[in-house]
């Protein structure tokens, strides 16, 4: 319910603030399991991403966050679990018995769809680092479940890290074809490189320096 | 609620866009190539006339924030596309907050302030505000293109707005929204009118190096049509005699024209096809109120040089 509520209004402020020009939205995965992997330049990614999705489906869809920033205090923890609906990961691992990624086979087993940020931190804005490749290992373990590449371009100008000024911008959306498990880790994750690679090159941006 | 010659008028542009788009609906059951965007452009027509006639309607108060929101989707889409500085963002915020004073001041009827307010203070705040930065690089481009930016998308535009505020006269009983709506009405109207004149008949091209589909076929045909236009219904909802209309009628299609061709150097500049993709079939909104950013000032003082 609160989740519902605050997606309304961060679907009016998408749309108005922002506004989105979306490619091939019908490719976004309609059920899980399912894994959406963006590229990260913004706190905006994830809300976007979730803005993009119908109001009812949205208690399905699950962001996977770092445990350290989301979870630092109890106020952001309870928003991120009860109005995010945040799957925590732990970057630095203490326990070395605990696999990290234990939430997010837990949430695909239940048929979630899981957004996911391979990049691991917001970074510079607007540029890609490299991936890390924890996505490749639920896509192992659920190799039925397809992995959608989205590269978003804009989001990392209307607020970038470190500020809290939004400036609106118009922004891009591109929705991949799903990159599927054909067996060999190192190879799915350099073919989901490649899906960046292609989907980012769709349009000529403005120069941003 | 009496129907005025106002009311009669809007109701004239329903049915205009009415035989369009039977003709529309006809050619594209008739032709065998694609005519989807043809049609996606009448159906956003559609939607267009029904805001503005929605705006019309309700009060002036509502159709001068249409207008603002005009203002700040084309400023947003003009920073989208241009090459910005990162240093620049805080400037870049000033430059959306000058939208909401301008079209206070249009609100307020505070001609003065709305005259100086952003050739004037805007002008000379944004460079200073950017240079507390400290980054140089690129510094002139920046301000100029931001400026620049401001004065298209917002300056011009409220000029629109801004003949909402002129008041009913004896000559004119429908006062600034028959203005408002006479501009409207014939800046967009030409827009079409050039491009199917042009579109049947273009042979010779007018400025192929900015807009190679524009011909002197397409830019003649529309300025008679959208001239006989404005004879038309210059007596309906302006104070124009027989004159003023004729000028009004070369005016608002040359400058359209001009606005026009002005964004399309701009695209070609920064090599995009379209300015955004707002409206389906037309692009963005930029690329509809090109030719406004040139008729609302010009008309504006046109109409306020002689009659108020």
């Amino acid at each position: 319910m609160l989740q519902k509520v605050f997606y309304v209004f961060v679907k009016t402020g998408v749309l108005f603030l922002l506004g989105l020009n979306v490619r091939r939205k019908e490719l976004l995965p309609a059920k899980g399991p399912a894994i959406i992997v963006a590229n990260h330049n913004s706190h905006l990614d994830t809300m976007v991403l979730m803005a993009l999705m119908p109001l009812s489906k949205l208690k399905d869809i699950k962001p996977v966050a770092a445990a350290d920033y989301f979870f630092s205090s109890p106020l952001k923890a309870w928003i991120s679990e009860h109005v995010l609906g945040i799957i925590p990961v732990e970057r630095q691992r203490k326990d070395k018995t605990a696999d990290p990624l234990e939430g997010c086979y837990d949430a695909l087993g239940e048929g979630k769809v899981l957004i996911l940020f391979p990049e691991g931190s917001r970074g510079q804005p607007e540029e890609m680092t490299d991936l890390k490749k924890g996505v490749s290992f639920l896509a192992e373990r659920f190799p039925e479940a397809p992995v959608v590449p989205v590269f978003t371009h804009g989001l990392g100008k209307a607020l970038p890290k470190g500020s809290f000024l939004l400036v609106p911008f118009f922004c891009d959306i591109f929705v991949g074809e799903p990159v599927t498990w054909e067996g060999d880790r190192t190879q799915f994750m350099s073919r989901l490189k490649d899906s960046f690679n292609t989907l980012s090159t769709e349009k000529i941006f403005a120069p941003w320096e | 609620m009496t129907m005025t010659t106002f009311h009669w008028t809007i109701a004239g542009i329903w049915g205009v866009l009415a035989v369009a788009s039977a003709i529309v609906y006809w050619i594209s059951r008739r032709s065998d190539k694609d005519m989807s965007e043809l049609v996606q452009r009448t159906q956003s027509w559609w939607v267009m006339v029904a805001i503005f006639t929605a705006a019309f309607l309700v009060s002036n108060t509502i159709s001068i924030i249409v207008f603002a929101i005009i203002s700040f989707l084309a400023l947003k889409e003009y920073f989208s596309m241009i090459p910005t500085r990162r240093t620049d963002r805080r400037v870049l915020f000033w430059a959306y907050l000058a939208i909401p004073v301008q079209y206070f001041w249009v609100y307020d009827s505070y001609y003065g302030m709305f005259a100086v307010f952003i050739p004037v203070y805007m002008f000379l705040f944004l460079p200073f505000a950017s240079l507390l930065s400290q980054q140089t690089d690129g510094f002139l481009r920046a301000v100029g293109t931001l400026n620049w930016g401001l004065m298209l998308c917002v300056f011009s535009i409220s000029h629109a707005a801004f003949l909402l505020i002129l008041p009913a006269t004896s000559g004119n009983a429908s006062g600034g929204a028959g203005l408002l709506l006479f501009l409207i009405f014939l800046t967009q109207f030409n827009d079409v009118a050039q491009y199917t004149w042009g579109k049947l008949f273009g042979k010779r091209k007018i400025i192929p190096g900015v807009s190679p589909n524009k011909t002197w076929e397409g830019f003649l045909g529309g300025v008679v049509t959208t001239f006989i236009l404005a004879l038309i219904t210059a007596p309906l909802v302006t104070p124009f005699g027989l004159v003023h209309a004729a000028a009004a009628g070369v005016l608002i299609p040359v400058a359209g024209f001009i606005g026009d061709v002005t964004v399309s150097a701009l695209k070609r500049d920064l090599g995009v096809k379209d300015t955004g993709s707002l409206i389906p079939g037309h692009g963005g909104i930029l690329d509809r109120i090109d030719s406004l950013t040139f008729t609302a000032p010009l008309f504006f003082h046109f109409t306020r040089y002689f009659y108020y």
